[in-house]
């Protein structure tokens, strides 16, 4: 771990910021993951860059753009008899219609924290009576992890062991916000880890049919500014796609991982909160896995509501930021979070509150 | 008595109970005052203020690297009467067994108790046992008592800041929270580490006559963030502190990076911050580095004209941040 220092160096950081203010005119760059919107508030990247660049976050939470529905599905299968649902634990306090993960463990729902999807398939062998549903929720990231799980499990003929898919692909999602109108940034940082799955080459379409500067890189600080001017040079020269995570980002990505992920599940239609219905955004179960797919089972669930006037949609979207949203450290904190964006350890909200809110 | 596990019984009140106390609980920890069997432990009043303090012990999993269930009770108490100045003198325990513990494993942790009291220089001078059934508690929970006396001329106090004054602390931060995570199961990683875990009593008695100490503090629970927050809060005073003077081992670091926990706000059980004026800075890092479980003391920061509350974090770039006090439990990222 004693790379992370390099990255960290005062002097090394202080050098990048010289170096950004150094090059004419003003951008508006768009983190287009909540790893990265935490790293950019926990350094005060902001205030030491602005008025030069301007960073706004974009829909790469896993657990914020999970729509309201899908939350209820959720809860929902939490509380059917003879359930135990296994989450990670960012997805507990996410508030749905009618209450989250956690509210539903509180009044005796069977929910699990795991850290691991493989942890759910030793939940399925030590409670053989319950049916145990793992609940995917994560990009390119975690799907592969969650497939190898259902795999395992179809393999092993393990009958108490069901997935609800909620996966979620990142370059979908990034067709759909480039092309929505009025949509303007001047550049994308793109997730390093997303993009050791599924490759650099990616995002090529950014560049080539929407013109936008993009770099991928890592969660350090240093890292972040790097991208930053790179992003603030292609200004002059260009927009062009750029790797400055070669230490772990290739071309074409992880195949190992890309092909555990498209064994097991399949492109489908997902509703994103803020962008909508993205056609293909989704992961499916594929047909030979379909009896491990919770997804199909009937629930009762609530009409989907509105959250009570919260704009998370909006934020996801890069239109408005934290402090624009009128509950924002009002009616919505981390202890009595409104939307998911204020409660995700990578949501935009909690890392303005966390990091960059003045206190009352 | 190997293999021999504790039984409703032995919290009956009857002969079985005896029987524990006499033959396990009583010999560990080897204090007069509890063999005369009173209902009450009958002691001396000393000279000067006393200082009382409680607290109870969930710790799972009970022993860990660095320490255990007993020694923790011990320094968890010792080190909060510590923080008022006090010089701790006795300690009450009070166990609540869960049906079905290994008699051996009590005998562990009341050795625990026993060794870390003695270097604690504390009395265990009363206590209880309760037994509960099985899958009504997770092997043993721990309650201890305090009382300890503080010398004439002593006068620390949370709110005690003033601005001008500088901010120590004994070494480095969250090895107790990462060296406990790392002994669960459902973590699968392994540390090179150690809990923290140490009675702070001679520390701080050093510390007192090497200088004026106006505030104290253990990072216990919600790290050394929750602590400083406490400290402005309390002497209406801001705080502010660099960020890259605060000691994290790279292992803590590490493991911090992987859960998406950030070790300022991880527990310590060994670690304290004083507040101390700027002219006895010098005097008081001195005998604080002078002793064992302060080697890697150091200035953090310092209190600063400000709103109540504040506790401002210089970052390595120069940018500044705001400490919040933690809230709920931190979760581990998913992406």
């Amino acid at each position: 771990m004693k790379y992370l220092d390099e990255f960290r160096d005062p002097g090394t950081l202080r050098a990048l910021v010289a170096k950004i203010a150094g090059l004419p005119g003003s951008v508006t760059l768009m983190e287009v993951c909540g790893t990265h919107t935490m790293a950019i508030s926990k350094a005060g990247l902001r205030q030491v860059l602005s008025p030069g660049v301007e960073l706004v976050s974009g829909p790469g939470c896993p657990v914020c753009v999970t729509a309201v529905a899908d939350i209820d599905r959720a809860v929902a299968l939490a509380h059917m008899p003879g359930v135990m649902l296994a989450t990670f634990g960012d997805m507990m306090k996410v508030p749905g219609t009618s209450g989250s993960l956690a509210g539903a463990a509180a009044r005796g729902a069977q929910v699990r924290v795991v850290y691991s999807p493989l942890e759910a398939l030793v939940l399925a062998r030590e409670n053989p009576g319950l049916d145990v549903v793992l609940l995917g929720v994560g990009f390119e990231t975690t799907a592969p992890a969650v497939a190898a799980t259902v795999r395992k499990a179809y393999a092993e003929g393990l009958c108490n062991f069901y997935a609800l898919s909620l996966h979620k692909l990142v370059p979908p999602a990034l067709r759909a916000l480039a092309g929505l109108p009025g949509f303007h940034v001047d550049g994308f940082i793109l997730p390093g880890h997303v993009s050791v799955v599924i490759g650099g080459e990616a995002y090529r379409f950014l560049v080539d049919e929407f013109s936008i500067p993009c770099v991928i890189t890592g969660f350090e600080a240093a890292d972040v500014l790097q991208a930053i001017y790179r992003l603030k040079s292609m200004k002059k020269s260009g927009p062009a796609l750029e790797n400055e995570y070669s230490r772990a980002v290739r071309p074409e990505g992880n195949p190992r991982a890309l092909s555990v992920m498209w064994e097991v599940f399949e492109p489908a239609d997902a509703e994103w909160r803020g962008l909508g219905s993205i056609p293909g955004s989704g992961l499916a179960l594929k047909e030979r896995y379909r009896d491990l797919d919770a997804g199909s089972w009937e629930v009762s669930r609530p009409e989907p509501g509105g959250l009570g006037g919260c704009r998370c949609g909006d934020i996801l979207c890069g239109r408005i930021r934290p402090v624009e949203c009128p509950l924002f450290g009002v009616s919505c904190t981390p202890d009595s979070p409104v939307g998911p964006c204020m409660v995700s350890t990578e949501g935009t909200c909690a890392a303005y509150y966390l990091y960059e809110r003045e206190e009352p | 008595m190997p293999g021999e596990v504790i039984t409703m019984a032995h919290g009956g009140g009857g002969t079985r109970m005896l029987d524990l106390l006499e033959r396990t609980v009583f010999p560990a920890l080897g204090e007069e005052v509890l063999l005369g069997a009173e209902d009450a432990a009958v002691l001396p009043a000393p000279e000067g203020r006393l200082a009382v303090t409680t607290d109870s012990f969930v710790v799972r999993p009970l022993f860990f690297s660095g320490g255990d269930i007993g020694k923790l009770a011990v320094c968890g108490t010792v080190n909060d009467l510590a923080m008022v100045g006090a010089r701790p003198l006795y300690l009450t325990l009070g166990l609540i067994i869960e049906e079905g513990l290994e008699i051996r494993t009590l005998e562990r942790v009341l050795a625990s108790v026993a060794a870390t009291a003695a270097e604690a220089g504390v009395r265990v001078v009363a206590g209880d046992t309760k037994v509960v059934e099985r899958g009504k508690a997770d092997g043993l929970y721990v309650n201890t008592s305090g009382v300890g006396v503080i010398p004439e001329g002593v006068d620390v106090s949370i709110s005690g800041a003033r601005p001008g004054d500088v901010l120590l602390l004994n070494g480095f931060i969250g090895d107790h929270g990462v060296a406990v995570l790392a002994e669960r199961e459902e973590y699968s990683f392994s540390v090179d580490l150690s809990s923290d875990c140490a009675p702070l009593a001679g520390l701080v008695a050093d510390m007192l006559s090497a200088g004026e100490v106006h505030s104290m503090r253990d990072p216990t629970r919600g790290g050394l963030a929750a602590a400083l927050k406490e400290m402005s809060a309390a002497s209406g005073w801001a705080l502010e502190v660099e960020e890259e003077s605060v000691p994290v081992r790279e292992q803590v670091r590490g493991v911090c990076e992987l859960l998406g926990l950030d070790p300022l706000y991880v527990a310590n059980e060994g670690k304290l911050v004083a507040v101390v004026p700027q002219r006895d800075v010098e005097a008081v890092l001195e005998a604080m580095r002078s002793h064992p479980l302060g080697a890697d003391s150091t200035a953090i920061g310092r209190v600063i004209e400000g709103k109540k509350g504040r506790v401002e974090l210089i970052t390595a770039l120069g940018s500044h941040r705001l400490l919040r006090m933690p809230s709920g439990e931190q979760l581990p990222r998913i992406c």
